[in-house]
């Protein structure tokens, strides 16, 4: 089919595009641009900003400046919708479907089919069916509630909704990470015909095969910015992760002390858990920081809600001090001395809106009780020592602990459990948008915990703090651990391959690049 | 097909089993009464049961948005007291006396007759939209919790129904009166149609009790046509996951009004058969209160999910029936009447449990508390 834009110009153009959040620079003067026929991936490390790139297309959000023109003339879009009516239609990570509505209610959520201004249901599922169809998944009945469908048939539904905008310009974001080996070649098959019939298409992948086999050109983006822009074939996997990683000036870390080999504290043994854990073993010594790496989403999040007792079902063995546990609940995982600064600290780690000092105490009253009531005398010292230990910048303890700065507030978290002693302490990104001298004071405080005895597992996005502060990184893929790194092996470059799982050979290459 | 009957009665579990209670507690009720299965005690039923079915429509719409409408038996006994004022059936309407404040209101343009009868009907169904409709804009534009606004506003429809009826009283048509709460036979009679009920093909049907009919009619010409607007869709969406439905460009403001103002035109609707069926205004704190809470007890029997999303105003007219059933049993049963609530509590807890054993499938509990 003959490509509808005969000039071949770019389809969409960015020119200057920039955004911040609170101050956090997410993208940054961004020229960039795609054409009709071609399918155009983009590549980055996490937070490189490729999810703000496709947000700002998307109208999710708005650019603080720049512009950006569609099909030659210039546009802002202010909401979604807007930017579907000009043919923007973007299939995001975090799905967006209404789980207690039907397939076909879903699909046509927007603009349903009417027969006398009411939805003509009989229309709608006519709809749904066609568009299933065409990806070739006609095996889900569109009467079925999306909460029904496991995940991969979700992410179908998804986008047989997007595919039903019939869109110019179709953003897909890690759109196939939950789909079924069959499911995906099926919309590999289709996002084939949409680029015949003339459909720009942006393909966010972390994985590595699928841009390959998929890609007629790449862009790479690296800390809010576009690096390089490159047609197929013309960089090697090995280049690629080089532009990916750039050169930054490393932050400071503790240093590492000389590693003995201590007795686990904890210990797992083919842990599984639905299909986001895959047989996990591992086993952390006293004394020990353990990094969990890999792309987001591997199951590394999974692992510590495994460990802190939150997913039920889960299988294998797991060990704290030789002792078999299997905590049930975060108040049974507290009881054997596991600790976990949650990955949301507004809604899972703090209540906002109650004091610092009861923030503090709230995992550690039954030691500051005697019979039930609460010793405030004894609770008073442990919050004055705890807010000492971490050198927390308040005004009085009796301040909501919302009043604080993020920082801050990371450390209340942290030393809320501190106050439970703990011997394993598991850590899901604790320093995600907290500032840099918050980060190596708690770099610190790390280190010297584990000298003081503590197992700790440490997940986080950010590769450079896990070289930095961990004496072994395991990187997990697709819910397995897939390698472990330690000593000089511990580079990022070793991290970006097996993140992406591919050989250690095209790894070496990019090594010596 | 049968794929899709099957889908379709597992998505619809709570209507199935409240309509299966339904059947099977009125059956035996019927069975158990010396003058079961009979016209004159369906009527009776139907008389009973009706204004509580209004409030549990009432009550559906904003659940399934996740909020809930503390003001529905507040509207219904404000709209029962517009009622006793408009229905007279004499020409003028009854003239408002309220002697504590020296108020006196007359409504000397209101015409007699049947066209009055309509037109009071007609204003009187519309202050309940109304009532509903300040609810939603106090949620939306006030940006206040369903619960606590319609709470304040539920006192103030009050506090209006106290300033109507001081003390109860009032007068309906009589013949409105008998229309409406007798058999359809009776209704033709009173309205002189089909040669006043007498017609042959009429006869299979004249022993059927007008409120069913209204039962019937109300959701079939109300709620299906709304449930299959894009409001209706929307208020769906609302409770399932507000975030994507906003992100899918639905119309979030004006479902959350429409809701609210669908569920002041229920409760209007209720509040008005109970004026007739009583023949009076009646500002009763006591039971609007009754109502407002047995309207959410029937809500969750007839399997609508107080979390919103899923559930239909069908299944809450048999929530209700069954709540309803569950007291005629104390009148031909020689059961304390004192021991009702505690029936009435044990059947809520029993279906409230069944809706909870979804809960035990969640894999990751932190999903529990989101």
């Amino acid at each position: 089919m003959p490509v509808a834009d005969p000039t071949q110009s770019a389809f969409l153009e960015l020119a200057g595009i920039s955004k911040r959040y609170a101050g956090v620079r997410a993208l940054e003067g961004v020229d960039f641009a795609c054409e009709r026929g071609k399918i155009h991936a983009v590549l980055g490390e996490n937070g490189a900003g490729k999810s703000t790139l496709i947000k700002i297309i998307a109208g999710v959000v708005q650019p603080d400046s720049g512009r950006m023109r569609l099909a030659g003339s210039e546009v802002s879009f202010a909401t979604p919708s807007a930017a579907n009516a000009a043919g923007v239609v973007c299939i995001f990570q975090e799905l967006s479907l209404m789980p207690d509505l039907s397939v076909a209610d879903n699909i046509s959520i927007a603009s349903p089919p009417r027969r006398f201004g009411l939805i003509d249901a009989k229309a709608q599922r006519r709809r749904a069916e066609e568009l299933l169809s065409e990806i070739g998944c006609e095996d889900v009945n569109p009467l079925r509630r999306v909460r029904d469908l496991p995940l991969s048939r979700r992410q179908v539904v998804e986008i047989a909704k997007a595919l039903g905008k019939r869109p110019q310009l179709l953003i897909l974001d890690e759109a196939t990470s939950a789909l079924t080996s069959a499911d995906v070649e099926k919309v590999y098959a289709m996002l084939a015909r949409l680029k015949a019939a003339g459909v720009a298409i942006l393909y966010i992948s972390h994985r590595m095969h699928e841009v390959e086999a998929l890609a007629d050109r790449a862009s790479v983006f690296r800390n809010g910015r576009h690096i390089e822009t490159f047609d197929k074939g013309r960089r090697s996997t090995a280049d690629i992760i080089q532009l990916m990683i750039g050169r930054d000036i490393a932050a400071q870390y503790p240093p590492k002390p000389a590693r003995n080999a201590a007795k686990p504290v904890l210990a797992l043994e083919n842990l599984c858990w639905e299909r986001q854990l895959d047989r996990i073993s591992l086993s952390i010594g006293a004394g020990e920081i353990v990094g969990l790496g890999g792309l987001d989403g591997q199951g590394q999040k999974s692992l510590l809600l495994a460990l802190f007792g939150v997913l039920r079902g889960v299988t294998g063995r797991l060990t704290v001090a030789d002792r078999e546990v299997r905590p049930g609940s975060p108040a049974a995982a507290k009881s054997v001395g596991i600790a976990l600064v949650p990955e949301d600290r507004k809604t899972e780690g703090l209540m906002l809106p109650m004091s610092i000092a009861d923030n503090l105490a709230i995992a550690s009253l039954d030691a500051l009780s005697t019979g039930p009531f609460i010793d405030t005398g004894r609770e008073r010292t442990a919050i004055q020592r705890a807010i000492a230990r971490l050198q927390i910048k308040l005004d009085a303890a009796s301040d909501a602990v919302s009043t604080l700065s993020g920082g801050n507030q990371q450390k209340v978290v942290l030393a809320k459990w501190l106050m439970t002693d703990p011997r394993i302490i598991l850590l899901n990104d604790p320093t995600r948008g907290i500032d840099v001298g918050t980060k190596q004071e708690l770099y610190r405080l790390m280190r010297e915990l584990a000298d003081q005895g503590a197992a700790i597992l440490f997940y986080s996005t950010d590769y450079d703090e896990l070289i930095g502060c961990c004496d072994r990184v395991v990187i997990m893929y697709d819910g397995r651990i897939v390698r472990e790194l330690e000593g000089d092996d511990l580079t990022e470059t070793n991290i970006v391959a097996s993140s992406l799982n591919v050989d250690t050979d095209t790894a070496a290459g990019a090594a010596h690049a | 097909m049968l794929d899709d009957i099957a889908i379709r009665i597992r998505q619809n579990i709570g209507l199935v089993t409240a309509i299966l209670l339904f059947c099977a507690l009125y059956i035996f009720y019927n069975a158990a009464h010396p003058r079961g299965f009979s016209s004159a005690v369906l009527v009776q039923n139907g008389d009973e049961i009706f204004a509580l079915a209004m409030l549990a429509m009432a009550q559906t719409v904003p659940v399934l948005m996740s909020g809930l409408d503390l003001s529905v038996g507040a509207v219904m006994t404000m709209v029962g007291c517009f009622a006793s004022y408009l229905l007279t059936g004499a020409a003028g309407g009854a003239p408002l006396h309220l002697d504590m404040f020296g108020v006196h209101l007359g409504l000397g343009t209101f015409p007699g007759g049947v066209s009055g009868i309509l037109l009071g009907i007609a204003v009187c169904l519309a202050i309940g939209a109304a009532a509903g409709f300040i609810n939603g804009c106090v949620v939306v534009y006030g940006r206040i919790q369903p619960i606590i606004a319609t709470l304040a506003t539920g006192a103030v429809y009050i506090g209006i129904a106290l300033f109507l009826r001081p003390t109860p009283g009032g007068k309906i048509d009589v013949d409105l009166n008998w229309a409406l709460t007798n058999s359809l036979g009776d209704f033709a009679s009173t309205v002189h149609i089909f040669d006043d009920g007498a017609a042959a093909w009429f006869a299979p049907f004249a022993w059927i009790p007008v409120p069913f009919v209204l039962l019937v009619l109300i959701p079939l010409l109300v709620w299906v046509p709304f449930r299959r607007s894009v409001l209706g869709r929307a208020v769906y969406a609302i409770g399932s996951a507000e975030g994507a439905a906003y992100m899918s460009g639905l119309p979030i403001e004006r479902a959350k009004i429409a809701a609210f103002t669908l569920a002041g035109f229920f409760a209007g609707c209720g509040g008005l058969f109970l004026a007739i069926q009583t023949s009076s205004g009646n500002a009763d704190i006591p039971q609007a209160g009754a109502y407002t809470l047995n309207s959410i007890a029937s809500v969750v029997i007839g399997g609508t999910s107080l979390l919103g999303g899923t559930g239909s105003a069908i299944g809450s007219i048999f929530g209700a029936m069954v709540l309803r059933v569950i007291s005629f049993f104390f009148r031909i049963f020689d059961i304390a009447p004192l021991l009702q609530p505690l029936f009435e509590g044990v059947i809520l807890l029993a279906a409230v449990s069944i809706g909870a054993l979804g809960m035990l499938r969640v894999k990751n509990t932190l999903e529990l508390f989101r």
